[in-house]
């Protein structure tokens, strides 16, 4: 017998969207190991519980192999499907999608999960012609996005970080383990080794968290007023870096106090600039201590006035936007925040100290010498190494974007935007306050047989830049852009189903959904959106049609979203095929320079399993759409990695989906002709190029003139301006103006004025939660929210035997005192109910958690069936989602009105501000959770489940 | 003698299962493999695992800590375990100290499993045979892999380097000099088994700020508090009195 071949292949992970480089061991084709890529400079050789159990995935059985249609005479849901040939797919597809483009392009609504491929999704329903396109980013952290790119033009994760290599002190505040996963770890572990403060802010101890030297239990959704009292604080104590301030942020110039005035809440300036450009003019004005007089902004020699008020020689009064702070924050007292957060007040104080004397007392000067935007050289980089990190326990709530906002402002505070041991950014960020991307404007780039004029998603900088009808009504199915959320930045996928089966704006006719789990743990109102799937007219015209026409659904395994697909096109694992980590959409940058990377096939694809780029690249073709073919209209890219390598933004522009070994012979990088062996380089290079930047360029890039230049000549950016961080925000000032009816933008319609004028306040304010608010609190006494366990993503990993063992069920999360309290004993079913729904479910007593509330791991529970798991498996009988408690809708201004659960800022689902009570369910009810649902058959195609398994890879030993 | 041995340090684990499940990975197609899982899809799944992590709470609400504790054989210098097998499969290896199963002697009797104080024992109920953790002895001396991974599964994965492995028998080893400087301790050392793994317990950071660091001589204050002179032109008591 020959020895087993043994096989070495490098990829990129897919076990969630941390994108750590990954060797892959092959033993005679199978996999036998996967580990980390000690060269990758993400995860520096380790890897997680998921990466390690790939090869669960890889021979899952809830693989599907074919494509598959529903069964003619089958009902949506019921999960009967009929194999039918990729042929008859794209040809169904074809003709469906034709029509509808020929007509009306927006009746497509493309809709994606957790995607790595948004920049080639979004070019296809671009091309299409549909406005109807986001990613998950709405419902997942688009207010962490937001929040911070409108403040200091970058965010955390792909965008930027916690510089834990140089910080002291690293405050956590309500994170995801999930997300950036293992290099987060590994820079916590090496941060607590060198000896520095780890503070958490959570309602729960759980993950990073019980590493932490010190955990501040917190009530969700108060994060903004313990924020906004640590401001306070840090005001009060004068605890601020002042000089970061005037040169770096806006907190000098001088805002128009004239109520009056068309202008008021508006920078005064010395000219209107010539062109709208999408960069701030630096023709804002200082009041400078040394003339006492109004000065041009930065301008040498000059010194602003932080605090006061001053009138100009017209008359006008003003205040700079520092002292507009001072005033917001003056009643934030840290003795305030305790009533709300739960936080002693000492605490509170105590933190700031922390914060501020640390930042101001360990500073760090590297001796690099940098070229500031206004010509000043300096020699040395200063770092006040406070660093924060948070995601979506701050994002999701419908108070998130001003509870961020107030966070990107404390950072900027303590002065440590991009320095070293604070925050630091990686490209393509920091970008102008905002980012330049527009939609259209207008209905009128919606046109038959015509791509978009625009992007589908963009970064509105005032009311005219809204996609909107004359009338104020929204253009996108998700109504972003519009008036209700006019920062929905990343769309709004959670009200996708609900508003096509509503008709408002407008009903569709398909709805294609990759990589998402809307029938289940991705949706909010599980029960009735898995109605509205399956509902049909009653009358008129398409009576008996549903009322959502086709739904088309790529995924690579069956669930419970699979089941409501009339159209199932099978994807391929991420070990079976390419993929691009792409600059022009959400690359694995580091702090020191851009990285990009890419997925090559280890292994064949399983049975007829396509990956979804192929499918794209082939509709995009069969429906002749203009990147996708010749002029003649043939065929232009033979596959994906054809479409990769050759594929420009523009003909001749050099700028591709790759930024690595550009040029003919790869001696270019991010600007360049198509390189024919661009994937053969990426391939050598441990599957990533690294661009590491010279050490002039890698700190304070919102202002360094050698980076931002850079940029500019790399066509990173378009312009090479000053990027000052915005304590206050003029952009949702000029929000607030138009609802006040002033200026000459457009007017928002009369029942959404009185909603923009108070939730568009240039500085961040704290409000209860919009649900918080419509809850009645004596009867829904207890905050309801998830945590996401780090051996699962999502719900991806149900069907993963090893990782299933791990979860293989979850209880509710109550602090013991309050079980007691209600009669609850550990492990008791109870009932958890809010005033949308109810859940039953088990109870486990907690020490780990504030009593006010209770919290489960986030896509545990399955419905039955779902994942190629038997019907009785834990995951359906004892696990449950906390989804049917939370509603997607809220009622809204006005009778009957309803508005999206969200942020009215940016349309962030706010998941976790749901209000729930609990009880002991009674002694003759089911042991089972609730509630159930009809078990969902295995799918033609798919392999049967064994029940034993002892994977040996390669054959018998 | 060498006794090789994992430090495991508790003051940055996670408990994020990286040694779980890239310790199951490893050996299911390794030398003590297969891995045997039953109900993989089904109901109660269960399965055999060398690594496993428990996760605990420690204190009373808000002065709660929350303790993940990565268990796999501890590789005693005693061994409870190796007396009681009637067939001589539990055994240590003189040469480096881990204990092993040899799986054609055993009968799955399951007296070691009873003797060991610490339940790492795993018996693979398809195969009918004991099993746990071997540190990897199929990888750590594979001289066809590169020197740096030539360690454990669960070690080379550990995304916060918390599992050391090396000789405590060698006191300057990297393991013997942490078990040294951060107070390492044993399980249940009153078994007198002698567990060569060792844990680090957690080790807090914390800052105390006095009353007068918290204002300085350069306070911002000083600057922003100051406000304009009032012009000289404007009204003052100099108009209007002569005293």
């Amino acid at each position: 017998m020959s020895p087993p071949l043994q096989e070495i292949k490098n990829t990129t992970c897919y076990m969630c969207a941390c994108r750590c480089g990954i060797r892959v061991h092959l033993r005679d084709g199978e996999v036998r190991y996967i580990d980390g890529n000690p060269d990758h400079p993400l995860n520096q050789g380790v890897i997680c519980a998921k990466g390690s159990s790939g090869i669960m995935k890889q021979y899952s059985p809830a693989r599907l192999t074919q494509p598959l249609r529903r069964k003619p005479g089958a009902e949506r849901g019921s999960g009967e499907f009929e194999a039918i040939s990729w042929e008859e797919a794209f040809a169904t597809l074809t003709e469906r999608l034709a029509k509808i483009r020929s007509t009306d392009p927006k009746k497509f609504a493309l809709f994606t999960g957790r995607d790595q491929m948004q920049a080639l999704t979004g070019l296809f329903a671009r091309q299409f012609g549909t406005p109807n396109y986001a990613a998950h980013g709405g419902f997942c952290s688009v207010n962490m996005a937001a929040g911070m790119i409108y403040t200091i033009g970058g965010s955390f994760w792909e965008f930027g970080g916690p510089d834990l290599d140089r910080a002291k002190l690293f405050v956590m505040i309500g994170t995801a383990e999930d997300h950036h996963s293992n290099p987060l770890k590994i820079a916590i572990a090496k941060f607590k080794r060198d000896g520095g403060r780890f503070v958490s802010i959570n309602p729960v101890r759980t993950g990073y968290s019980a590493i932490a030297d010190e955990w501040v239990p917190i009530r969700p959704g108060t994060d903004g007023a313990l924020l906004l009292a640590i401001i306070h604080e840090i005001l009060a104590q004068g605890l601020y870096d002042r000089d970061f301030l005037v040169r770096y942020s806006n907190a000098g110039q001088l805002v128009n106090q004239d109520e009056a005035n068309d202008e008021f809440g508006m920078f005064v300036r010395t000219e209107v600039p010539a062109e709208e450009a999408c960069y701030d003019p630096q023709n804002k004005l200082w009041w400078d201590r040394q003339t006492n007089r109004p000065v041009l902004t930065h301008a040498p020699g000059a010194d602003p006035f932080l605090l006061g008020e001053f009138t100009l020689s017209d008359g006008t009064r003003v205040k700079p936007a520092f002292q507009l702070l001072q005033d917001r924050v003056r009643d934030y007292t840290p003795d305030w925040a305790e009533q709300i957060t739960g936080i002693p007040a000492a605490t509170i104080r105590r933190l700031a100290h922390e914060m501020g004397v640390t930042a101001r007392d360990q500073k760090i000067e590297l001796p690099i010498s940098w070229t500031d935007s206004w010509g000043v050289e300096h020699d040395t980089v200063t770092g006040n190494p406070v660093a924060f990190h948070a995601m979506r326990g701050l994002a999701a709530h419908s108070n998130g974007f001003h509870s961020i906002r107030a966070l990107a402002i404390l950072m900027s505070l303590l002065g440590t935007i991009d320095r070293p041991g604070g925050f630091r950014h990686k490209a393509p960020f920091p970008r102008p306050i905002p980012p330049c991307a527009r939609t259209p404007t207008s209905p009128l780039a919606v046109k038959p047989d015509t791509p978009l004029d625009g992007m589908a998603l963009g970064w509105p900088s005032d009311p005219d830049d809204l996609f909107i009808h004359e009338d104020g009504t929204p253009v996108r199915i998700d109504k972003a852009f519009s008036w209700e959320y006019p920062l929905s930045v990343h769309g709004l996928m959670h009200n996708v189903i609900t508003n096509a089966w509503r008709g408002d704006p407008y009903r569709i006719d398909t709805l294609m959904i990759f990589m998402a789990n809307m029938a289940w743990n991705s949706t909010m109102n599980t029960v009735e959106v898995r109605k509205m799937l399956n509902d049909k007219d009653t009358e008129g015209p398409n009576a008996g049609e549903y009322k959502i026409p086709f739904i088309v659904v790529a995924d690579a395994f069956q669930s419970e979203m699979t089941a409501f697909a009339d159209l199932i096109l099978p994807d391929t694992t991420y070990l079976e095929r390419h993929d691009v980590m792409s600059m022009l959409d959400r690359p694995i940058s580091e702090f020191d320079g851009p990285v990009d990377s890419v997925r090559i096939p280890v292994l064949p694809p399983t049975g007829e399993c396509k990956p979804f780029q192929e499918v794209l690249i082939e509709l995009g073709t069969r429906l002749k759409l203009p990147v996708f073919v010749t002029k003649e209209g043939s065929r232009k890219y033979r596959d994906y990695p054809d479409f990769i390598v050759n594929y420009e933004t523009e003909p001749g522009s050099g700028i591709g989906f790759l930024s690595g070994w550009r040029g003919q012979g790869g001696e270019k990088f991010m600007r360049g002709e198509p390189n024919p062996n661009q994937w053969e380089m990426y391939a050598k290079n441990n599957c990533m190029y690294h661009h590491e930047l010279p050490k002039s360029y890698q700190y304070m890039r919102n202002w360094n003139q050698g980076y931002l230049e850079w940029s500019q000549r790399m066509r990173i950016t378009r312009y090479a301006e000053p990027i000052l961080i915005h304590l206050y925000s003029e952009v949702l000032q000029k929000f607030r103006s138009a609802a006040q009816g002033k200026g000459i933008t457009r007017k928002p319609p009369q029942h959404l004025r009185q909603r923009l004028v108070t939730y568009f306040d240039p500085l961040p304010f704290y409000y209860e939660t919009l649900e918080g608010q419509a809850t009645d609190r004596q009867k829904y006494p207890l905050a309801a929210i998830t945590q996401r366990p780090m051996a699962m993503y999502h719900s991806w990993d149900a069907q993963n035997a090893w990782l299933r063992q791990i979860h293989t069920y979850n209880h509710l999360y109550v602090n013991a005192d309050t079980a007691r309290r209600n009669g609850i004993a550990d492990g008791d079913w109870i009932w958890v109910e809010s005033q949308w729904g109810k859940v039953r479910c088990m109870a486990r007593h907690s020490e780990a958690v504030e009593p006010g509330t209770v919290w489960t791991w986030n896509a545990i529970g399955k419905a039955a069936g779902a994942w190629n798991l038997t019907p009785d498996a834990n995951e359906a009988q004892q696990g449950f989602l906390l989804n049917h408690l939370i509603s997607e809708e809220l009622p809204g201004n006005g009778a009957g009105r309803l508005i999206s659960n969200s942020d009215p800022v940016t349309g962030q689902a706010a998941w976790y501000d749901v209000r729930v009570r609990i009880s002991k369910a009674g002694p003759d009810e089911l042991e089972q959770s609730s509630p159930q649902f009809d078990a969902l058959p295995a799918y033609p195609g798919m392999a049967e489940r064994p029940d034993w398994l002892a994977f040996f890879a390669g054959g018998k030993k | 003698m060498t006794q090789l041995a994992l430090v495991i340090d508790l003051n940055v684990c996670v408990g994020c299962h990286a040694c779980v499940t890239s310790c199951k990975e490893w050996n299911t197609s390794g030398a003590a493999g297969a891995l045997a899982d039953q109900n993989p899809y089904a109901a109660d799944p269960t399965g055999t695992f060398f690594n496993r992590v428990q996760t605990f709470e420690v204190g009373t609400f808000p002065r709660t800590e929350t303790v993940h504790f990565p268990k796999s054989c501890l590789h005693c210098e005693d061994p409870p375990c190796v007396p009681v097998c009637p067939t001589g499969a539990s055994y240590k290896r003189k040469e480096d100290g881990i204990v092993l199963v040899d799986y054609d002697k055993c009968i799955g009797c399951k007296y070691c499993s009873w003797a060991c104080p610490y339940g790492v024992r795993e018996f693979d109920e398809k195969q009918k045979v004991m099993k746990k953790c071997t540190l990897c002895v199929d990888r750590i001396y594979d001289l066809s892999l590169p020197e740096v991974d030539r360690k454990p599964a669960c070690v080379k994965a550990c995304p916060t380097s918390a599992r050391l492995f090396g000789d405590i028998h060698d006191s300057e080893s990297e393991v013997s000099v942490a078990i040294r400087d951060n107070g390492g301790y044993q399980l249940m050392p009153e078994w007198s088994t002698h567990p060569a793994n060792h844990y680090l317990p957690r080790r807090k950071t914390s800052v105390h700020i006095h009353a007068d660091e918290l204002e300085r001589a350069d306070n911002p204050l000083k600057i922003d508090r100051q406000q304009p002179q009032p012009g000289k032109a404007e009204p003052s008591l100099d108009d209007v009195t002569s005293w």
